[in-house]
C-alpha cells in the first residue's frame, strides 16, 4: 500500500496544512517510507491482545464537580493575535 | 576548582557555608552562557535570574533555605514559565509569553532555584539531533561539528558545557537519555506519571515524562526530590508519595542481578560503543553484581509502534495551534480556513508537519485499526516483555544509542533518524524509568550506559548509578577547553 500525491494533499488538508509542489514530492516519499516502516507491525500476531491505552493501566480520576478555575481571561487574551470586547476575533464567517 | 565544575551537592555546601553567594554563582554562569557559542539557550533570563539569586541569598542568610536554594539551572523551553517566552523550539510559539507556570516550574520556584534561561530543543520535542529547532542547531560541547542529541539537546549541551549545574528535560522516546549519552552527562526519565505534565507542552501525552539532567546521580536524586510528586492538575499524574531519592544512594549493590537484553547487542550497534558498555557491565560485576541474558523479543517493533502512537497523539495535541487564541497567526487571512491553513503551514517546521500528517492519516477513517489500534496492541506486547524480564533481574542494562554523536547535517532522511532511537523507545512505550550514565568514550566522544528499572524504581536506579560513579570517573570528564 502506497500513498499517492493526491492522497497526501488530502491528508495535509485534514491536518489543515498545505504543501508546495516541491514539498508534496518530498513528503510523499517520506510518508511512504514511514508507512513502510509501520508495515512491520503486520508481522506480529496480536490476536486477543488488548490495546494498551495507558502505560500504568490507570483509570481516569474523577473529582468533585465544583468551579476551581479563576477567571484569567484578561491575561489569556493579552497574548491573543486579535481580540475585541472579550472575544477572540477571526475573519468573518457569517455575513 | 572553578565554580562551574562543581556538582549541585558541592555548590549547595559552598552556598550554605558562605564561600560564595548565589548572586556570584549566577553571574558566573550567565557570563559563561554569554561567552558560549553552543546555542544551548533560546532565551537567557538574566534579569530574572539575578532577582531570584538575590532572594535565594536572603533566605540562605536567614537560614531558611532548602538544599537547592540558590542553585541555577537551565529549563527546557517546553515547560511554561509565567511571564517568560515559552517557545517549544517552534516559530508557532515564538511570540508566546506564558501566562502561567508549569507545575515543574512552580516547584523549582518554590524551592528557590535560579532559572538562567530556557534551553534549546527540537521543535515540540520531535527529533533526535536538535536540528529541528526554529532557533538553530545546538552544538555538542565535545565536538562542535557534532549533534548534541535530542530533543533535550540544549539541556544536555548546557550541562556538558558547564553552562548550568543542571537542566530539566523531557523524554517521550529517549529525549533525556539519548542527549545525556551523547553529551556525557547523567539523565533520568522517571516512571510515567511521576513528574507532573501540567503546562509541559504536550507532544505525545501517553509517553511524555520530565526528569533531571545533571553531572551525577546524586545531583539527579536531589533534583528529582523537587520535581516529582502527585499533581491534581494533571489527570495522568500518579497518586503516590514521593520518596527521598537520596536516601538509598549509598546502599551496597552486592548481589544485584543485571539483565542484558540480547536484542540490544545485535546488528547495528557500533563495536566501540558495545565495548564501552560491556566494560561498564564488567565494572558492576567487580562490584558484586551478577549478569544474566534476558530477552525482549518484541523490542525491534518499538520503532514502528512508537512512530505510529506518538504521531497520532501529536496530531491531536497540536490541533489546538490554529492561530486563533495564541501563538503565530498568518498575515491578512482572507477567511477562517485560510487563517488555519496558513498559520499552521507557516508556523510549523518540516518534521512536525510530517508527524502531524502521519498521525492524521493513521487516525483517519478506515486506517485506525491497521495502524493506531495495532500499535496499541504491540505496545502491550512490548510492555509484557519487560514484565517477564523483571521476574529474573533487578535492572536491565544496555546501550542508549547505537553510535556516538554524528555529524551535524549528516542524517537527512527521517527514517534513518528514527532508527537511532531503537534502544530508548521501549521504556517509554512501557512507561518504565530509565537512565543514561557516562560510561567512557569512543573516538573522543561520550558513550552512555542505559539502565532501565521496574516501575517506581527510581531510587534503585539512582543507587546503582551512584555506586558506579563512586568506582569510575567518567562523569567528572568535561570537554577539554573547560
Amino acid at each position: 500500500m502506497s500513498l499517492s500525491e493526491e492522497q497526501v494533499v488530502q491528508i495535509a488538508y485534514l491536518a489543515r496544512l498545505s504543501l508546495s509542489d516541491e514539498e508534496l514530492q518530498s513528503n510523499t516519499k517520506d510518508l511512504n517510507s514511514i508507512l513502510d516502516l509501520a508495515e512491520q507491525l503486520a508481522e506480529i500476531d496480536t490476536n486477543g491482545i488488548t490495546p494498551m491505552a495507558h502505560p500504568l493501566h490507570m483509570t481516569q480520576r474523577l473529582r468533585e464537580d465544583k468551579v476551581t478555575e479563576e477567571d484569567q481571561s484578561e491575561s489569556f487574551q493579552a497574548i491573543a493575535p486579535k481580540t475585541g470586547k472579550g472575544h477572540y476575533l477571526v475573519p468573518t464567517v457569517i455575513e | 576548582m572553578s565554580l562551574h565544575t562543581k556538582t549541585i551537592a558541592q555548590l549547595s555546601q559552598g552556598l550554605s557555608s558562605g564561600e560564595f553567594s548565589s548572586v556570584e554563582l549566577t553571574q558566573h554562569y550567565l557570563d559563561r552562557i554569554n561567552a558560549s557559542d553552543l546555542n544551548a539557550f533560546i532565551t537567557v533570563t538574566d534579569e530574572l535570574a539575578m532577582r531570584q539569586a538575590q532572594v535565594a541569598d536572603d533566605k540562605i542568610a536567614k537560614g531558611v533555605g532548602s538544599i537547592l536554594t540558590g542553585i541555577p539551572y537551565a529549563h527546557k523551553d517546553i515547560f511554561c514559565s509565567n511571564g517568560v517566552k515559552t517557545s517549544a523550539g517552534s516559530k508557532m510559539l515564538d511570540n508566546f509569553i506564558s501566562p502561567y507556570d508549569a507545575t515543574v516550574s512552580h516547584k523549582l520556584n518554590q524551592s528557590d532555584l535560579v532559572m538562567l534561561g530556557k534551553a534549546n530543543m527540537d521543535e515540540f520535542a520531535m527529533g533526535s539531533s536538535n536540528e529541528n529547532s526554529y532557533y538553530g542547531d545546538v552544538k555538542n560541547p565535545w565536538n562542535v561539528d557534532k549533534i548534541p542529541g535530542g530533543s533535550s539537546g540544549g539541556s544536555a549541551a548546557a550541562v556538558a558545557g558547564r553552562l548550568a549545574p543542571f537542566a530539566t528535560g523531557t523524554d517521550t522516546g529517549g529525549s533525556i537519555r539519548q542527549p545525556s549519552s551523547l553529551c556525557g552527562i547523567t539523565g533520568l526519565k522517571p516512571t510515567y506519571g511521576r513528574v507532573s505534565r501540567y503546562c509541559m507542552i504536550a507532544y505525545a501525552s501517553s509517553l511524555d515524562q520530565a526528569g533531571p539532567m545533571t553531572q551525577t546521580a546524586e545531583d539527579a536524586a536531589l533534583v528529582l526530590n523537587v520535581m516529582a510528586g502527585f499533581d491534581e492538575k494533571d489527570s495522568t499524574s500518579a497518586e503516590r508519595d514521593v520518596e527521598d531519592y537520596t536516601a538509598s544512594l549509598n546502599d551496597s549493590i552486592k548481589g544485584l542481578t543485571i539483565g542484558l537484553p540480547k536484542e540490544f547487542f545485535s546488528e547495528g550497534l557500533d563495536d566501540k560503543v558495545a565495548s564501552q558498555v560491556m566494560a561498564a557491565v564488567k565494572e558492576f560485576e567487580s562490584m558484586g553484581a551478577t549478569v544474566k541474558e534476558v530477552s525482549l523479543p518484541n523490542s525491534a517493533y518499538a520503532i514502528p509502534t512508537y512512530y505510529i502512537v506518538a504521531p497520532c497523539e501529536c496530531s491531536s495535541n497540536l490541533s489546538r495551534l490554529d492561530g486563533v487564541r495564541y501563538g503565530y497567526r498568518c498575515e491578512d487571512p482572507k477567511d477562517l480556513e485560510d487563517l488555519y491553513l496558513r498559520s499552521r503551514t507557516e508556523g510549523f517546521g518540516e518534521e512536525v508537519k510530517r508527524r502531524i500528517m502521519i498521525g492524521a492519516y493513521a487516525l483517519s477513517a478506515g486506517y485506525y485499526d491497521a495502524y493506531y489500534l495495532k500499535a496499541q496492541k504491540t505496545r502491550h506486547l512490548i510492555s509484557e516483555d519487560f514484565k517477564k524480564a523483571f521476574k529474573g533481574v533487578d535492572v536491565i542494562m544496555g546501550p542508549v544509542s547505537p553510535t556516538t554523536a554524528f555529524d551535524l547535517g549528516s542524517v537527512k532522511d527521517p527514517v534513518s533518524m528514527y532508527l537511532a532511537d531503537i534502544y530508548t523507545l521501549s521504556a517509554n512505550l512501557a512507561g518504565l524509568p530509565g537512565m543514561s550514565i557516562p560510561a567512557g568514550f569512543a573516538q573522543k566522544l561520550p558513550v552512555g550506559l542505559q539502565l532501565i528499572g521496574n516501575y517506581w524504581s527510581e531510587s534503585k536506579l539512582l543507587n546503582i548509578a551512584h555506586q558506579f560513579q563512586q568506582q569510575t570517573d567518567w562523569h567528572t570528564k568535561a570537554p577539554q577547553e573547560l
